[in-house]
């Protein structure tokens, strides 16, 4: 019998030669003229045992990693095939305690399956949320994703099936599904790993959503710094396309349905869904004012759902499990489970998929285990570039919309990205202002010229420069574009400046630089 | 890699022809068009705005709004370093101030010899594998300056 070895291709365990460890598999197998075959998966997200390879045994999974290419003979040697004996070993993947740990609903399939066989998909549990989905009325559809208690994973968190309600009542000829896998945050990378690992799930997620709101396209936009998600999902929607789970009539059903993969252009404002609509119209990804909601007037004027990779993804296991048993996990607001991602100065950076209501605390210690430097952790900013930096007295906070925006602090993507004692918040306050100013669309006021203004300031309370006057100055500006800006992205570029100066005051009081050339 | 023809009008009309179906085709073309030349080249502009019946000044806005589309070629290869949070968290500002120091160039710069055009990037999705890189299409990660510097001199010439 043909055994099984299987290596990732997600990009970040490429980065750390996955591909140079098959290519040394391949050789070897070759050479010793073994019966084995390699199948190139996505990641299971413990991104410090990458490259890291599994086997079949017994039905299940046996775990080897973090693999160099010069490990290979060794593996092979010590009948890594059947499972054996090595100090790279890690047994099952399911009993590591970082995965052992998780909730894995939308990731679930992650770094199990080889990413474009449908036929992989199906063994695994895919479609039946669509087979179900195929049997209701599309409002039944919508109430189950309601009672689900899906919020977009985004980062707004607006309840998932109230936005599909709509699309779902608005009359118009052509609707559309839009799903924005612009994932721009710094510390994010589930929809990467989603795409690159499972992109079947996001298809059949898209599938449902055009059964529930009647659309008959869709369109996932792909940052163009994803090219291997880009290329993976291409090669999804093709194997589903030729399994007849997209076309004219999805799986028999008389409904048709189509998606196409576009790539987007280096713009971080297109994460911004209305700036993102535009980008796929083909103009400049400036944001639009709201109303008109995307939802009624969305891609060519027409109704649009709008969703993150997560939400869509998410989508079949609700429909495969059921609403209530999604609602069944989470906290408060915040049902069902909110995938982690652990990065930056971390020694165990990687996918947490959990139930809302793990705290900061829990995240960094169970899963961290300490900074890759070895150092004291100083600060985390949680959700991307627009997210707060939080001390060590705020890691106590938990996981959770609300609670997070009581400390006011957003969850975001769910990015976590750690610093270590030698990060210098003031700094950190100034990039946040210089990442607006070279991000921003342009076309508001508070964000194109406030970022800028913001730059210049915080230039001059590094240099010591009237210190009091000009940190007063940076308060009035942050009020000013959080109340006055028209996107989330002049609107939360506060957050991180804010947070940085009340939660590290020290990193902000500093003497004047002394005369230059003394 | 891509870049691998010489700017023609002829053949960018083709590429042009090759994509114009598809709904909302401008980013598409630019991207077909950087992926043959390396580049957009600046004389596409009327031909996309004839293509798709939009004004020139529609579609210059829409080349100059986004990062990744070059009016002029780039290096034969092309290093676009992560400069996000992430990234910084793990010495990324060194480790660019290293490869600009010891390539002479700075930000969006190509050397003199034109083996090697540096951009900045925004996030590559291997935050807990940082520092990052994509070196034209092959990402790299947990980055030193030992480890840069044997990619860039490993690069075929």
């Amino acid at each position: 019998m043909t055994s099984v070895l299987y290596i990732p291709t997600d990009a970040a365990a490429l980065a750390v030669g996955a591909d140079e460890v098959a290519a040394a598999f391949q050789a070897e197998i070759s050479r010793r003229g073994l019966d084995v075959q390699i199948v190139r998966t996505g990641s299971r997200g413990l991104f410090w045992l990458e490259p890291m390879i599994e086997i079949n045994q017994d039905g299940g999974r046996i775990a080897y990693g973090p693999v160099e290419p010069d490990d290979v003979a060794g593996l092979l040697d010590a009948g890594l095939m059947l499972g054996g004996d090595h100090r790279l070993r890690l047994g099952p993947p399911d009993e590591i305690p970082y995965l052992k740990a998780q909730t894995r609903l939308t990731f679930a399939r992650c770094g199990l399956v080889d990413p474009i066989s449908v036929a992989d998909y199906r063994a695994h549990g895919g479609y039946v949320g669509l087979d179900r989905a195929l049997a209701m009325d599309a409002t039944a559809i919508v109430d189950e994703v309601k009672l689900s208690g899906l919020r977009g994973r985004g980062g707004a968190g607006f309840p998932t099936g109230i936005k599909w309600n709509t699309v779902r009542l608005a009359v118009d000829n052509q609707k559309y599904i839009v799903c924005n896998a612009d994932e721009g945050d710094s510390g994010t990378f589930a929809d990467r790993m989603l795409m690159e690992g499972d992109p079947l799930s996001l298809v059949e997620g898209m599938t449902i959503a055009a059964l529930a709101v009647g659309a008959t396209k869709g369109f996932i936009y792909i940052r163009s710094e994803y090219p291997h998600a880009f290329a993976a999902m291409n090669r999804a929607i093709l194997a589903a396309t030729e399994a007849g789970y997209l076309g004219p009539s999805v799986a028999g059903s008389g409904h048709a349905f189509t998606i196409e993969a576009r790539l987007g252009a280096g713009a971080y404002i297109c994460g911004e869904e209305t700036s993102l609509l535009e980008s796929l119209e083909g103009r400049r990804g400036l944001v639009r004012a709201k109303p008109p909601l995307p939802a009624l007037k969305g891609l060519f004027g027409k109704p649009t759902v709008v969703n993150n990779v997560m939400s869509l993804a998410t989508v079949p296991w609700i429909m495969a499990n059921g609403a209530q048993a999604y609602a069944d996990f989470g906290m408060g607001r915040s049902r069902g489970t909110l995938p982690i991602q652990l990065a930056g100065n971390i020694k165990q950076g990687g996918l947490i998929e959990t139930a809302f209501g793990l705290t900061l605390r829990q995240v960094l210690d169970q899963f961290g285990g300490g900074t890759a430097t070895g150092r004291p952790i100083r600060a985390v900013q949680v959700g991307g570039p627009l997210g707060a930096y939080f001390p060590d007295r705020l890691f106590d906070t938990p996981m959770d919309y609300e609670a997070f925006a009581a400390v006011k602090g957003l969850i975001g993507h769910g990015g976590i990205v750690v610093f270590d004692d030698t990060v210098d918040l003031a700094h950190q306050a100034r990039f946040a202002f210089e990442f607006c100013a070279q991000e921003s669309c342009g076309k508001c006021t508070p964000c194109r010229i406030g970022a800028t203004r913001g730059v210049e300031t915080m230039d001059k309370v590094l240099s010591g420069v009237e210190r009091a006057k000009n940190l007063e100055l940076i308060d009035d500006l942050c009020q000013l574009m959080t109340e006055a800006s028209l996107c989330a992205m002049g609107g939360l570029t506060p957050v991180p400046v804010l947070s940085a100066i009340t939660h590290f005051p020290d990193d902000f009081n500093r003497a004047p630089l002394l005369a230059a050339a003394e | 890699m891509s870049g691998i023809e010489t700017w023609s009008a002829a053949r960018a009309s083709e590429i042009i022809a090759g994509q114009q179906h598809l709904d909302g085709a401008t980013l598409p073309i630019l991207h077909a068009l950087q992926h043959a030349f390396g580049y957009v080249d600046p004389q596409a502009v009327h031909l996309i705005a004839d293509a798709l019946n939009l004004s020139k000044a529609e579609v210059f806005g829409t080349i100059s709004f986004y990062h990744d589309f070059r009016s002029k070629p780039a290096g034969r290869h092309v290093l676009k370093l992560c400069r996000a949070e992430a990234c910084q968290a793990m010495g990324a500002v060194a480790l660019h101030q290293h490869c600009r120091t010891r390539h002479g160039i700075d930000w969006h710069d190509t050397t003199p010899d034109g083996e090697l055009t540096l951009e900045p990037v925004f996030c590559l999705g291997l935050c807990a594998t940082a520092p990052a890189a994509l070196l034209d299409d092959k990402p790299l990660a947990r980055l030193t300056t030992g480890k840069i510097d044997a990619q860039i001199e490993g690069l075929s010439r």
